[in-house]
């Protein structure tokens, strides 16, 4: 019996020292964190995507707290929470936040298998990175979309996919978060993450072609030629600038007339999310031309 | 027999134009001059639409230190001054200009009459690189790097030997060959000339023992006039044309991983067309305005060794040789290991196209890749002493850091991994994408730290 006492007391003293150790150490070499940061890391959705420009939801936590000692949450945003989540935020650390502008990711080509022909057949590893690498993919044009699906891997919202038939990337605007994850992705810059527009309507420009207007003419026939056209119809607003012979329409002046996409003699400016156009009696060839290539996208044929 | 020490592959030789003398190409009707033909900055056109000009006059200026003028090699007037789409597969600056007969610069030597080193007791180190710079001559190998560049140890280096690359490892290839059999007399004297200019006493002269021809005559001539030039046969392994393994083999010692480069142990390479054209610049103040091109392939019908103006177009060059063939599947600028596919016959000949191959497209058509079996083949062929699957897989995932600890800059991209393994898989592709972006990392990181 007293060997069973012994045994008892030995390892209950043992106990109680560990236990008095561990204390020690919990109290000597605690780390100290904010609790703020606990708390505005669990609103965050846990995508960890690196969307908001910081390491995982724990490194946009302690950036959003450290901005607000500092007074404001200006440019913080997190894409995937977007404006309910910053919101939550502000409430944890006592500020407020000004409504940002939604955005989503558009592929600004329209160069598919129909108007951009194949000169050669690229037979090694099916990736964009390398093909813009060993080469310039298997078109004449050196700007635009590789069609191999780089962005398509580093979508990790499943909001992007191939399309087959076109060759070309398409984007599912409900699912995209704008993270910015496939325009880092894409080598040619083809994919550029913009404002979505009031009801999801915007103008785009859906060329990267800079060459100049006649050889772009040669390797695509929705390539941007840099005529210029655009430019001069949307005088009224100057939404529209002319660099390097590709034409960009800046989101936040335009206001969705749809001149220019009537303007423009190629169909490279397309209209997204608008109602179909109601048959107009003697339409001019542009604006043919342009709802012509315009229903390629499916997008358009959502109601807004 | 003198070889390099690690890795290297045996892939077939297929010199099927080993016995076709140097038969001059026709003149282009116009000859596009790409301001991209070496290693560095562009070239700086000079003229400009309407201009006349005559073989040799100098159409762009250096663009740097790092760079090389470029020459024209027809007589006639620039058409413009705009772009073309070149060897690369993107569009770049160039020049064209429309043929009109065949007029020489006057201070360019025709008379065909050797001229010795002993014949111009002139010429000094200084004077060679300076001659040599001014003429534009690159690399002829391929690599193009600017010639004087190299012939210019930085501080702190001193040359030691020179060692001539007249290896000519890859398949299909028979230029420097030819050129060995039909001028080594000017060849000797090229080389003499870069030992002056480096002032060393030892010069080499590398030969893949595929040669035996060229090894005999070289080593005749050689050792009645040049004792201190040696010619070495080296057995036949790929790459032993690599720089690297060229020094390896033939003086046994090990360029470290970069930044370091083959002058910090003492040797200066050259490709034996480099040292040619060093030759017709020095003594017959003639610019690099002409090379020798091997058109060739199993499907060809006339294939041969061109001695071609730069900027003629490969169109050109590929219809004095019998035209496209039917089946062709792949059109390649080099050879079949290091070569780079073209889009397109309509490219100009630049200073460093060594070649036009054509392979059909059983030959030119790749098979599926399969899983790594992890059999070590790649680690074996390395001729860098590299591990191909471990580099390729980083370059795949992206893993940049890891790559640049596991030394893939060490890489010479010469494609034996990729050719030994038995998965078909691309490793030499997925390695040279790494490479290529790591190199971008770590001069952004220079930039960075110079700023600060």
């Amino acid at each position: 019996m007293s060997l069973i006492l012994l045994a008892v007391i030995v390892l209950g003293v043992l106990g109680l020292v560990s236990a008095l150790v561990l204390f020690y150490a919990s109290h000597r070499f605690a780390v100290h964190e904010d609790p703020r940061i606990g708390q505005v890391a669990a609103v965050l959705p846990q995508a960890n995507c690196g969307g908001c420009g910081y390491p995982g939801c724990s490194g946009f936590a302690a950036a959003c707290v450290k901005a607000a000692d500092q007074g404001s949450l200006e440019g913080k945003l997190c894409p995937v929470g977007g404006q309910a989540v910053m919101e939550q935020v502000a409430d944890i650390v006592g500020l407020s936040v000004a409504a940002s502008a939604p955005k989503v990711a558009v592929v600004r080509c329209n160069g598919s298998c129909e108007n951009r022909p194949r000169i050669a057949e690229f037979d090694g590893m099916h990736t964009c990175r390398v093909q813009q690498m060993l080469g310039s993919g298997e078109t004449a044009c050196q700007y635009g979309c590789l069609g191999c699906g780089d962005c398509v891997a580093a979508c990790q919202f499943g909001a992007i996919s191939m399309n087959p038939e076109t060759g070309l990337p398409e984007v599912d605007e409900d699912k995209c978060t704008a993270c910015g994850a496939c325009a880092k992705a894409c080598p040619r810059g083809v994919i550029e993450i913009r404002l979505k527009g009031p009801k999801g309507r915007r103008m785009v420009v859906l060329c990267n072609n800079k060459d100049k207007g006649a050889v772009a003419n040669k390797v695509c026939k929705t390539a941007c030629i840099g005529c210029g056209k655009c430019v001069k119809t949307c005088d009224k607003f100057q939404a529209i600038t002319l660099e390097n012979n590709l034409a960009y329409i800046d989101a936040e002046k335009c206001k969705l007339c749809r001149k220019c996409e009537e303007a423009c003699p190629k169909g490279a400016i397309h209209a997204f999310n608008f109602p179909p156009r109601k048959p107009a009696a003697p339409a001019a060839p542009a604006a043919e031309a342009a709802t012509g290539a315009a229903t390629q996208q499916t997008n358009n044929e959502q109601p807004a | 027999m003198k070889t390099f020490r690690i890795g290297g592959v045996h892939p077939e030789e297929n010199k099927l134009t080993a016995d076709k003398p140097i038969r001059d190409a026709m003149l282009p009707k116009q000859a596009v001059f790409s301001m991209f033909q070496h290693i560095g900055a562009p070239a700086k056109p000079v003229v400009k639409k309407g201009d006349k000009v005559k073989v040799g006059t100098l159409l762009a200026e250096a663009g740097g230190f790092v760079s090389a003028p470029v020459h024209s090699s027809v007589s006639g007037t620039v058409n413009k001054v705009d772009s073309v789409l070149d060897a690369s597969g993107t569009r770049r600056a160039a020049i064209y200009v429309d043929v009109e007969g065949d007029e020489w610069e006057e201070s360019i030597d025709r008379s065909g009459k050797l001229v010795r080193l002993s014949d111009r007791p002139d010429l000094d180190s200084k004077t060679i690189v300076e001659k040599i710079k001014n003429a534009g001559i690159v690399g002829m190998g391929g690599a193009t790097f600017p010639c004087h560049v190299k012939l210019t140890p930085p501080p702190g280096c001193k040359a030691e030997c020179v060692i001539i690359n007249a290896v000519e490892c890859e398949p299909y290839l028979t230029a420097d060959h030819r050129l060995m059999l039909e001028h080594p007399d000017e060849i000797l004297v090229g080389v003499s000339l870069i030992m002056k200019a480096v002032n060393v006493e030892r010069g080499y002269i590398g030969i893949e023992n595929n040669k035996p021809d060229a090894i005999r005559l070289m080593t005749e001539k050689a050792r009645k006039d040049y004792p201190q030039i040696e010619v070495v046969p080296l057995q036949m392994k790929y790459p032993q044309g690599g720089e690297k393994q060229l020094i390896d083999a033939v003086i046994g010692r090990q360029v470290p991983a970069p930044p370091a480069i083959p002058i910090h142990v003492g040797a200066v390479v050259q490709n034996v067309g480099t040292a040619f054209a060093i030759y017709e610049a020095v003594m017959l103040n003639k610019p690099l305005v002409d090379r020798i091109i091997t058109v060739t392939g199993k499907t060809v019908s006339n294939p041969g060794n061109l001695r071609a103006r730069l900027g003629t177009s490969m169109q050109q060059l590929m219809d004095e040789c019998g035209g496209l063939p039917a089946d062709a599947g792949k059109i390649i600028s080099g050879g079949p290991m290091m070569g780079k596919t073209l889009m397109s016959l309509e490219v100009p000949m630049t200073k460093g196209s060594s070649g036009l191959l054509i392979m059909d497209m059983k030959e030119a058509r790749r098979a599926e890749p399969q899983p790594c079996i992890r059999c070590g083949k790649c680690v074996r062929a390395c001729a860098m002493g590299l591990e191909p699957y471990l580099l390729a897989t980083l370059s795949a995932h992206a893993e940049w850091e890891r790559a640049e600890q596991e030394d893939i800059v060490s890489c010479i991209e010469c494609g034996c991994c990729q050719f030994s393994c038995p998965s078909k898989r691309p490793l030499a592709d997925n390695i040279r994408s790494g490479k290529q972006k790591v190199m971008g990392i770590i001069r952004s990181r220079a930039a960075q730290a110079k700023k600060q």
